[in-house]
């Protein structure tokens, strides 16, 4: 087997005893990148020498008998929203081209205490607004199960780097399903954990009540372990749950009575391929022993639209501080409102100007109570529909993404973009853990995964489901280069 | 269906409470997707759900406080390198008040 195939379990083990070097490991890694992130774009920055460096230091603690952590010499992609001290950090956007943050967020360094080794910084949609990775300032990702379709978004390229087996493991943000949907889309597992189990300290704002950060993986199992070496409460993050953890020791796949609800609304409109593979997953769980049941939470509908109004909101004010005199780009003008105005115009796309403009104007006088205060109160319906739900039932299903990887360009329409997101967003106006992963395929092959629901802090029972899913599903998709051989 | 939700003025106004500087080209492109997204979210502006208490976030947030003690914070060299121009240890910014 192939370094780059193994997945994270594996890699620590086979280090930790021995069997590899973590310098070995990380340049299979690096080598794999540099044949073909050409056709995929996955990284904004490599960080080839410190990986490197990083691994040495692995493999002299080793050396002298130290002891090695759970997460030893293996490689991770990070997100470019979050910071690491003295990197270039752009978070997708032109007007932070060129800043060195001067502080690290909380879960890298968690992960470089557990022995991860970062290996790069992946492509976004700008400030991680977007679904297809298409509103990088940049450049656009690719889908390396077919590099004519979008990967996702907005975490596109940390979605694409594991599918492409450049990492094993990455870090992406999930603000309405920047983690879930590119996972979706590249065949791989992605998982949004509960809102305030993983520390947002270092990760660069951009709808502060629903961010999170959270794992993506080849396998549900690896999956599982970089969220417990990233949970758990953060002084620096006040909004993190005091006594929070997560621990993924002795997790089966064992669904055996367990009560799963399919969710009628997110079954409308959905294609015909994902339908299929919908179907299959509720056969696969019930031959597992679990009852699945269709359950219908009529707020979710109302989800898209009260999240297209919160998110902007908040977007607008966090966004309020790229105002060209702290860090960033600055375009002078003649006083400083022209050089604020100057300088967000130059440095900003357009989907962030429009997603600002949108959440300026539901803040506004005369439209704060009829939009952004209504938009409230539909999340106060949607977290009363969950919570009546899980009366009856364990965990919920639904597609991920209600179509398979989509060709670029395919939703210049912002609104049909937006659509993307109609099974995701629920969960993060709820504040609840909701994973995909991958089950089937769709529409020309294409890779379908089945998101599994779970009410806040039930991390280890959506797991559970998740692993009964993996044990059916059909054989992982390969990037495009390893098809023929 | 095509519904004027905001208007190309509005939107020119709303561009400037948020800073932005936008063509005439971009003040009628963004009063068009702002207008369609706008129309979407009539959906949730017709319910009448007047008794329903708002939810800000997710989990229930207290006043979190911490000992008043010094710790060491960022670098301040650090910092005001990364800033587009400083100077005697402080940010620079073009004049806000009027000469005099």
């Amino acid at each position: 087997m192939k370094i780059v195939d193994l997945g994270a379990a594996d890699i620590a083990t086979a280090v930790r005893s021995g069997a590899l070097s973590a310098r070995e490991v990380t340049e299979a890694h690096l080598a794999e990148i540099s044949a073909h992130d050409a056709s995929v774009s996955a990284f904004l920055l490599l960080l080839s020498e410190s990986a490197l460096q990083g691994a040495d230091a692995i493999d002299a603690k080793r050396a002298h008998g130290e002891e090695l952590g759970p997460l030893a010499g293996v490689p991770v992609a990070l997100k470019d929203n979050m910071v690491l001290r003295g990197v270039e950090t752009t978070c997708g956007s032109k007007i932070l081209q060129g800043w060195k943050p001067p502080y690290t967020a909380t879960v890298i360094e968690r992960l470089v205490s557990a022995g991860a080794i970062p290996i790069g910084k992946t492509n976004l949609d700008e400030f991680a607004m977007g679904s297809s990775t298409e509103n990088s300032g940049y450049f656009p990702t690719r889908n390396p199960i077919d590099p004519a379709r979008v990967p996702g978004g907005s975490s596109g390229g940390s979605a694409a780097a594991v599918a492409a087996h450049f990492a094993p493991l990455a870090l992406g943000s999930d603000t309405g399903g920047s983690i879930r949907q590119p996972a979706s889309l590249c065949g791989v597992v992605g998982m949004k954990p509960t809102y305030g189990l993983v520390s947002r300290y270092g990760l660069i704002a951009f709808a502060s009540s629903l961010d999170q950060i959270g794992p993506f993986a080849r396998s549900v199992g690896d999956a599982a372990m970089l969220l417990s070496a990233i949970a758990g409460h953060d002084p620096l993050d006040s909004t993190s749950i005091a006594e929070s953890r997560f621990d993924s020791a002795g997790i089966h796949g064992d669904v055996r009575g367990l009560r799963v609800g399919v969710i009628a609304e997110m079954t409308e409109g959905i294609s015909t391929g994902v339908a299929v593979v919908l179907e299959a997953a509720v056969q696969a769980l019930k031959e597992a022993g679990a009852s699945v049941e269709t359950v219908s939470i009529p707020a979710t509908r109302f989800g898209l639209s009260a999240y297209y109004l919160i998110a902007p909101a908040e977007a607008s004010s966090n966004l309020a501080r790229f105002d060209g005199v702290r860090f960033g780009l600055r375009v002078e003008g003649a006083d400083i409102t022209e050089t604020y105005e100057k300088t967000r115009a130059a440095g900003f796309g357009t989907e962030v100007k429009r997603r600002i403009m949108l959440g300026t104007y539901a803040l506004s006088a005369g439209y704060y109570d009829a939009l952004y205060g209504k938009a409230q109160q539909v999340r106060t319906l949607i977290v009363n529909g969950f919570a009546e739900a899980y009366e009856r039932f364990d965990v919920l299903i639904s597609p991920t993404s209600p179509s398979v990887a989509f060709s670029f360009g395919d939703r210049s329409d912002p609104l049909s973009m937006y659509m993307s997101d109609v099974c995701t967003i629920p969960s993060n106006l709820a504040g609840h853990p909701a994973m995909s992963v991958p089950f089937g395929a769709g529409e020309d092959g294409l890779p379908v995964g089945i998101q599994v629901l779970a009410p806040a802090l039930a991390e280890r029972v959506m797991f559970k489901v998740a692993l009964a899913l993996e044990q059916a599903a059909i054989a992982p998709s390969l990037p495009i280069w390893r098809k023929a051989s | 269906m095509s519904t004027e939700e905001i208007s190309v003025e509005e939107t020119r106004h709303v561009a400037h409470l948020a800073r932005l500087a936008i063509s005439d080209d971009e003040a009628t492109m963004y009063a068009r997707q702002l207008s369609a997204i706008l129309t979407h979210a009539r959906d949730i502006a017709a319910l009448d759900i007047a008794s329903v208490e708002p939810t800000r976030h997710a989990v229930a947030v207290k006043n979190i406080t911490r000992a008043d003690e010094v710790v060491p914070s960022l670098d301040r060299s650090e910092v005001l390198a990364a800033a587009p121009r400083a100077e005697a240890n402080m940010f620079s910014v073009p004049r806000i008040l009027g000469e005099g």
